[in-house]
């Protein structure tokens, strides 16, 4: 694109220079959203390595191969990978539907809480089994 | 700003011819959606496992079941579906994969990949738990 005239626009230089638009936050949940996608891309296969090692045991051995460092982290960053995801995903949901205004911002509100609840429990679950707790 | 004047309206989904590409747009929408909800399952299965065998029990009796033996298999679908489906989104996103024929190609991939991979998956779940 070229640059605009800049007696034709109402932006600043600075404003055109950030590049943020609207939103003040730019192009980064559009960013966030394909490197948490990537992320969980490449995690995939150890993630479903470890889910069908757990296949058929019982409580104690889910702690047993939970406590190993690698099985913890590879946990640890899918789901932190995942809940990014998934709030930046249902956040775009609420704001194609949902289009009452008060309805739309306590929607995206609860949107973060469902992310932030599920994240922390799930690595509060899996440090606990790590620590031997 | 006072009179409200009539625009013409841009036509709406119903109005076009359905497509392979606009029905698999929707599910990759609607299995993000029950990946979200899916993960409560997954959190509720950390934390059973943290707590002790009483609540891993009930975690297990859980999956057992028919009804959540469904559930479980319809997640590792809207997962593995989800998987490919982004995939074919980070290809256009790179700009390759636009002309008629390779958008086709790379739908009908996602959408065979992705129940190939579930039934896969199963399949191993069946050959190490040995049908439990």
């Amino acid at each position: 694109m070229t640059a605009p005239n800049s007696s034709k626009t109402m932006r600043t230089p600075l404003a055109r220079v950030r590049s943020l638009g609207a939103s003040h936050s730019g192009t980064s949940d559009f960013w966030r959203q394909r490197v948490t996608a990537v992320a969980m891309t490449l995690l995939i296969v150890p993630v479903i390595v470890v889910v069908l090692m757990l296949i058929g045991s019982n409580q104690a051995g889910a702690k047993q191969i939970f406590s190993s460092l690698p099985i913890a982290i590879i946990m640890l960053l899918f789901i932190v990978a995942s809940a990014w995801h998934m709030k930046i995903g249902m956040q775009v949901v609420i704001e194609d539907y949902v289009h009452n205004e008060k309805i739309k911002l306590a929607s995206v509100m609860a949107n973060n809480f469902f992310c932030t609840a599920v994240a922390l429990a799930s690595i509060y679950a899996i440090l606990k089994m790590s620590s031997g707790v | 700003m006072t009179a409200r004047i009539e625009r013409p309206l841009s036509p709406h989904l119903q109005t076009y011819r359905w497509t392979l590409t606009m029905a698999l747009s929707i599910v990759h929408r609607a299995t993000g959606v029950a990946l979200y909800f899916g993960t409560l399952l997954l959190a509720w299965w950390l934390i059973a496992a943290a707590s002790g065998p009483g609540a891993y029990a009930n975690v297990q009796a859980f999956t057992g079941s028919i009804i959540g033996k469904l559930i479980v298999f319809g997640y590792t679908w809207a997962l593995m579906h989800h998987l490919l489906s982004g995939l074919r989104h980070l290809v256009w996103d790179l700009g390759y994969g636009f002309k008629a024929s390779e958008r086709e190609a790379l739908t009908w991939g996602a959408l065979i990949g992705g129940v190939s991979l579930t039934v896969l998956v199963w399949i191993a779940a069946y050959a190490i738990g040995g049908g439990r």
